[in-house]
């Protein structure tokens, strides 16, 4: 209880009574309604804590009479959101996507949807907005494996590459080296052919390598290394490889090289998700 | 008839509570300049408050003819001759610190005239305190009736009053509605039961405030809630004019008579008609204090007194506390000190503020450009060897119309820039097209021969074919530099 309560000399009023080391402080009491307005706050609270949860107990909480949950709420917003989408849904389903891309309204929506699925489905290999990895394809440039048109894309996607799909993209390029196919010192040629095809210093058409290239890898490759995208084989002439662009990784391809797979995506996602990612992959930059 | 002031005083006990009894304040009306003065100062806020939505303003079809409207709704800002989008925000931004220098300003050379005459608080508070003097009648006699057991004439009386409050206050939370919609259009609907539910909310929860804070809160919200009161002090110094007691002539103060000798006495005969017909209920003999607005009421009421007396006016009047010390301590008062380092500095803000303010408002643009370079990739090398950049590219078009605009890119040999999807052929000029009143986006796709830099400098510059008006942004073109270089 404070025990010295005296009139301050100064202002002429009292002081509180506490006394802290010879500090005293003046009694200004608030205005009634102040409190009033404190207890309505605690009243508040006290119907908020039995409407909502509030409580939490060992393994669980008290759950409130309203019965509300951030989770039944998300999940109101989530079929609220699925039940505006499903028209444009159907819509991308039945239209081919060549279609797809001629409509204003359709576009953005299947490009932002197919960003959200390849974000979830495909980054893991493919890397953001498919800037690609070391034996993962980047995307976004205009180097294809198996071609870059709407409908080349919507059938990778949808049956994968070596995937078990009966449909899928196949191929499979020789071991040179492992089965003994071609020498080491074959393989170096060769190497050293193909490092000069993409460099653009056009190799001598009469020398071994020459030759050894048109024997082994121009069937697939094309003799000029094109590539050839209806068995999946790479331009070897084009700037960017896709497991790297140095000799030893040449050379390492040639002896024993490692094949891609990528699943068939067909049997995971439904058709209108399948031509969002399809125009959504188009449109990294790479779309032909 | 015992006489109060000679009964035997008690000490009281010394009052302990945390919390106490509001003290009721009732304003005697007061008449004078300084009221006509704060009258018409209510007046002009209240009618450019109440009106203001209803000026009208053309702006072409397609477009609110409101001269003054923030249109939540669909994002913009319209005022007579202007229109801010969203990102315009720094305007207001600049509006706000200006209106607080200002205040600064204001308050350092003049004292808290802000709080006396044009806060809303204030404004309010002494509409509903004239509503209420009009019905109730004045300072004697509303406290007698409220001392009063509920009657017949105390209950019609307080009904009405409460009832023309609740009207007002009504009117203001439908006023405030309006610069947020079309006036004349939210009017109809909201009497017509078709507005929207934020209108109703919103003009019933600005009802509520307006008839709380100046019906029953009045000086209880400048003195507990406002945080103006608080900190105004650090604005003041000696040089500050704010409503003072000019305590050397008044004291000693002391009751009169008539025919007494004013000799050897103050002009103050302690009639408290200051104390009357202050709004918050101080007493300015007290000197400066948290509570008081500075509305200068009691200058008034006191050179009424003093006419009456036949002494010289403004015992109470606007002056600085150096010339009063000057004046107690028998030397004439100083000059006028109104350009001191507070206020020039506060002026120089205000102004640097002001002219950059007016500077970017005279030069903003009818187009807008932004670019956002994708991170992810940072550059893609194309089969030819060649580097590709994509940037996002935002057009602003505040035109009511579709423009045609020309996209150039400066700053990288040999670039050519195409709309991914788009199906054309990289060019070097970009040809786009703007949707009215709108942002555009669109994603660019650069690609030029690989550099030996690893980054570039490059400068994006949109061009208004119609109107040829020219905006540019900066930003970087990445590539692998030399060291990866064909």
């Amino acid at each position: 209880m404070p025990t010295k309560i005296e009139k301050d000399a100064l202002s002429g009023r009292e002081t509180t009574g506490h006394d802290w080391d010879g500090i005293r402080e003046l009694n200004t009491p608030l205005p009634k309604w102040w409190l009033y307005v404190l207890y309505a706050t605690v009243v508040w609270a006290i119907a908020l804590v039995i409407l909502y949860p509030a409580i939490p107990l060992w393994w669980t909480h008290t759950a409130g009479m309203l019965g509300y949950t951030t989770r039944a709420a998300l999940d109101i917003e989530i079929k609220d959101a699925q039940a505006r989408q499903a028209p444009l849904l159907d819509k991308i389903a039945q239209l081919s996507p060549a279609e797809i891309r001629k409509d204003p309204n359709l576009l953005p929506v299947a490009l932002v949807h197919g960003r959200t699925v390849f974000a979830s489905n495909c980054t893991p290999c493919h890397g953001t907005a498919g800037s690609g990895r070391p034996g993962y394809p980047n995307l976004a440039d205009d180097v294809w494996l198996w071609g870059g048109t709407l409908d080349a894309i919507q059938q990778t996607i949808t049956h994968g590459v070596r995937s078990g799909d009966p449909q899928t993209r196949d191929s499979q390029m020789p071991n040179f080296g492992a089965d003994k196919i071609l020498t080491e010192e074959q393989i170096g040629q060769v190497a050293d052919y193909v490092w000069a095809l993409w460099r653009g210093t056009k190799p001598a058409a009469d020398s071994p390598a020459a030759a050894l290239f048109s024997d082994n890898c121009a069937m697939c490759h094309g003799a000029a290394g094109e590539g050839n995208r209806d068995v999946g084989a790479p331009p070897l002439a084009a700037a960017t490889h896709l497991y790297g662009s140095d000799r030893a990784t040449i050379i390492r391809q040639i002896t024993k090289p490692r094949h891609g797979v990528m699943p068939a995506w067909g049997a995971r996602l439904d058709t209108a998700t399948i031509k969002s990612l399809t125009l959504y992959v188009h449109s990294l930059g790479g779309g032909e | 008839m015992t006489n109060l002031a000679e009964a035997p005083r008690h000490t009281p006990e010394p009052d302990t509570r945390l919390v106490a009894d509001r003290v009721r304040v009732y304003p005697r009306a007061v008449h004078g300049p300084v009221r006509r003065f704060k009258w018409a100062v209510l007046w002009v806020c209240l009618s450019v408050y109440y009106l203001l939505p209803w000026l009208r303003w053309n702006r072409g079809p397609g477009r609110p003819d409101q001269a003054f409207l923030l249109d939540l709704a669909h994002e913009r800002l319209y005022l007579p001759g202007f229109e801010f989008w969203p990102q315009e925000i720094y305007f207001l931004t600049g509006v706000m610190v200006s209106a607080a220098i200002g205040l600064f300003l204001v308050t350092s050379v003049v004292g808290r005239v802000w709080c006396g005459y044009s806060c809303p608080q204030t404004v309010w508070t002494d509409l509903f305190l004239w509503f209420e003097r009009v019905i109730e009648g004045d300072r004697n006699a509303r406290m007698k009736r409220d001392a009063r057991p509920l009657d017949w004439d105390k209950a019609w009386r307080k009904v009405l009053k409460h009832g023309i409050w609740l009207g007002v206050a009504f009117w203001t939370g439908g006023a405030w509605i309006m610069y947020f919609v079309d006036a004349p259009t939210v009017t109809v609907e909201f009497w017509t039961g078709r507005a929207s539910t934020e209108v109703y909310f919103f003009t019933f929860l600005f009802t509520a405030t307006t008839y709380l804070l100046a019906g029953w809160a009045r000086e209880q919200v400048c003195t507990y809630m406002c945080p103006w009161p608080r900190f105004q002090a650090a604005m003041l110094d000696d040089e500050t004019f704010t409503v003072t007691y000019q305590h050397g002539r008044g004291e000693p103060r002391g009751k009169t008579h008539i025919g007494q000798s004013w000799a050897g006495r103050g002009d103050c005969v302690d009639c408290k008609a200051c104390v009357h017909v202050c709004p918050t209920g101080i007493d300015i003999r007290d000197g400066q204090q948290l509570e008081c607005i500075n509305c200068g009421l009691c200058v008034d009421a006191c050179n009424d007194v003093m006419t009456k007396l036949n002494r010289p006016l403004w015992l109470i009047n606007w002056d600085n506390l150096a010339r009063q010390a000057a004046r107690s301590e028998g030397r004439a008062p100083g000059k006028l000190h109104l350009l001191r380092p507070r206020t020039l500095l506060y002026l120089s803000v205000l102004l640097i503020g002001a002219v950059a303010m007016s500077t970017a408002l005279a030069m903003r643009a009818d187009i807008g450009l932004s670019v956002q370079r994708d991170r992810a990739p940072l550059f893609v090398r194309l089969a030819d060897g060649a580097i590709r950049n994509a940037y996002t590219v935002a057009v602003t078009n505040k035109e009511p119309a579709a423009e045609t605009m020309e996209l150039d890119l400066e700053g990288l040999d040999g670039a050519s820039l195409a709309v991914a999807e788009s199906g054309e052929k990289p060019a070097q000029r970009l040809v786009l097209t703007a949707d009215p009143d709108t942002e555009t986006n669109f994603r660019v796709l650069v690609q030029a021969p690989a550099a030996a830099s690893a980054s570039q400098k490059v400068n994006f510059i949109l061009r208004d074919r119609r109107s040829g008006e020219t905006v540019q942004r900066a930003s970087v073109f990445l590539g692998p530099g030399a060291a990866d270089r064909r």
